[in-house]
């Protein structure tokens, strides 16, 4: 595509669309927004600044564990936040554990975008056998709860592995399972909207014309069908998060040696009665302001895309 | 109705088949059901015996057949774990679960519905606001967090509920109930406010949603204009118009509930199904596994069933409808 340059640039035409202003009007999307950027900049900027790598079991020290937060008595710097039992500085380990939690959550959802978006548009485009196909599956897999697939798909693809991949390949076997209990309402929305659409006059134009039928589907429909999919990724965003945690906090997720969020809840939760509640309370709460202000975008990204609200 | 009585069935059963299916092949696939059930000192005699005697000899399909026709006896062999049936497990552990989401569902009805009444009427102000925001945090919250800082507050801060285990049992036949004592209903309290918090996010939101439209209706403009009192108008009135796709979401959502248990099962080490269940999955433990899956899945297929049933009994347009 080339750019005309009478035509307003990019950075122009978003100051002047109707979401950029509806996004200034509405103040939790503003701050949701700013909170999302600072969560996810600091986990991926973590390296530079963390006081120890806790992945790296030669940085952790027996003689720093169970080190309270810096602001109660024993509290030592540079341990802002407490050390664990391993002597794991709890900072750093929730920076790099919400970025494997993010990472998950971005890879799960695009991945169930793309097997959505793309079954979705065949099913809605072509009908019948295709259709009737993916509606089956799509009945079967909606009949059993979301969680129950996520974790029996997890538990089994792992036994499946060999040994020695089971912790190299946890983060691989978590973003499957959520895919495989996440698709089918990407791939519904997008067949509904496409069944609608294929019907009207541009898409029997374009059939006219002998556009090949994967260019009707990816540059002529697709782009009329991605509202509702916008909105369902962002908050589907958040579910994978939510997802990715409750798996390795069931102990069927990341493993010890890389944890993520939901790790580092399931061994901080074995010291609750201890009176070390710095262990699991700070994870805890870094994993809540990352759902939170997902859910808020998302919730306010529903409203401003909803034409009968405006 | 007849038609769709038949359609709706077959296709319940269809998905149940499919499940058995999946069951089946986790069952069948996952690990050899002879080498886990053996130990080092058995023959190859002994272990072709035991394959014959399993019917892995016989082809897949005859396989599934018997699988299928076992598991509807409720016959899903025996726990490679504990060497128990599969069954007589679940169904020792099947009333902690019930109990526990029963429980859980009662509280959503009990707090979500006048939370939802109050911030449908008082749309705008700062409390009915603040409601909203705080239901999007309790849709963010997951579960197993909600346990964990309600056992932070009331049991190692506090120290005022039991923080895991069920407490003492009756026994009422084959059913056991921690109803009937002190420490069965205080061990109730935690777990059972865990499983109900985004369920009462849930049904908050419906209320509301269902109200707004209610109250916009001629027949409540005309009540209020012949004078009846606004609280009789809102409870008695409008509320009553909004209760239908409450109740249908309380049941189809049992289901999830009962899965969703087993998350907060694990957090409180309470005595369910889904314990075993995650127990089963941390040991491999195949027949449990698939027990469970089915059983779950029954359950829930078994309710979605039900509500669309008894809902094209009340709206016959539905009966028409594509099944």
């Amino acid at each position: 595509m080339t750019v005309n340059p009478s035509s307003p640039s990019l950075f122009a035409r978003t100051r002047q669309s109707d979401l950029w202003y509806s996004f200034t009007r509405q103040r939790s999307a503003v701050f949701a927004a700013v909170l999302l950027a600072v969560l996810i900049i600091s986990a991926f900027t973590a390296p530079l600044y963390a006081p120890q790598n806790p992945f790296d079991p030669a940085q952790l020290e027996l003689w720093n564990a169970e080190i309270p937060p810096i602001w109660l008595e024993g509290g030592q710097w540079p341990y802002l936040l407490g050390t664990d039992t391993q002597g794991r500085d709890i900072l750093s380990a929730i920076l790099y554990g919400s970025r494997i939690s993010i990472l998950i959550g971005i890879a799960s959802v695009v991945f169930a975008l793309l097997i959505g978006i793309g079954s979705g548009l065949a099913a809605g485009y072509y009908g019948g056998f295709v259709e009737n196909a993916l509606m089956r599956v799509g009945d079967i897999l909606l009949s059993i709860p979301t969680i129950l697939i996520a974790i029996l798909v997890s538990a089994i693809v792992r036994e499946l592995l060999p040994p020695a991949l089971r912790d190299v390949g946890a983060a691989g076997v978590l973003v499957l399972a959520i895919v495989l209990s996440g698709w089918v309402q990407y791939a519904r929305t997008v067949r509904a909207q496409t069944a609608v659409e294929r019907r009207k006059e541009y898409v029997q134009a374009a059939q006219l014309l002998k556009v090949p039928a994967r260019r009707i589907m990816f540059s002529h429909i697709l782009p009329n069908t991605l509202t509702p999919i916008l909105v369902a990724a962002t908050l589907n965003f958040g579910m994978a998060i939510l997802t990715e945690a409750t798996l390795s906090f069931l102990g069927i997720g990341m493993p010890p040696s890389q944890p993520s969020l939901g790790t580092l809840i399931r061994l901080g939760n074995q010291f609750l009665f201890s009176g070390m509640w710095w262990i699991v309370l700070f994870p805890v709460l870094q994993l809540c302001l990352l759902v939170v202000s997902v859910n808020l975008l998302g919730d306010w990204l529903r409203d401003a895309l909803n034409p009968k609200l405006r | 109705m007849i038609v769709f009585l038949i359609k709706r069935l077959a296709n319940a059963a269809f998905v149940m088949l499919v499940v058995a299916l999946m069951a089946f092949m986790i069952f069948r696939f996952v690990g050899d059901p002879v080498q886990l059930m053996v130990n080092e000192q058995t023959t190859q005699a002994e272990r072709d015996e035991l394959r014959e005697r399993l019917g892995l000899n016989q082809s897949m399909p005859m396989q599934y057949l018997h699988f299928v026709a076992n598991a509807v006896q409720g016959d899903f062999g025996i726990s490679y774990r504990n060497q128990q049936e599969v069954m007589s497990l679940i169904a020792e552990r099947f009333p902690a679960t019930i109990e526990l989401v029963l429980m859980a569902t009662i509280i959503s009805l009990v707090v979500g519905v006048p939370l939802g009444v109050i911030t449908a009427i008082h749309r705008g102000k700062w409390y009915s606001e603040g409601l909203q925001f705080l239901s999007i945090i309790g849709v963010s919250l997951p579960s197993f967090v909600i346990g964990i800082m309600l056992i932070l507050v009331f049991s190692v801060m506090f120290n005022i509920l039991p923080a895991f285990g069920r407490g003492d049992v009756v026994s009422i036949g084959w059913w056991t109930t921690g109803l009937l004592t002190a420490s069965g209903r205080a061990a109730l309290i935690l777990p059972s406010i865990a499983l109900s918090f985004y369920q009462i996010t849930l049904v908050m939101r419906l209320v509301r949603a269902e109200m707004l439209e209610v109250l916009r209706s001629d027949f409540i403009k005309f009540a209020r204009a012949r004078g009846v009192p606004a609280w009789r108008v809102h409870y008695s009135h409008a509320l009553r118009n909004c209760l239908m796709p409450v109740v249908t979401m309380t049941a189809m959502n049992i289901g999830s509930l009962i899965a969703f248990a087993l998350i907060t099962e694990t957090v409180f080490q309470w005595p369910g199904m889904g314990l075993l269940f995650i127990q089963a999955v941390t040991f491999v433990d195949i027949p449990v596994m698939a027990a469970y899956l089915c059983i779950v899945s029954f359950i829930f297929v078994a309710l979605n069933t039900l509500v669309d049933i008894t809902y094209a009994l009340i709206d016959p347009r539905l009966r028409n409808a594509k099944a």
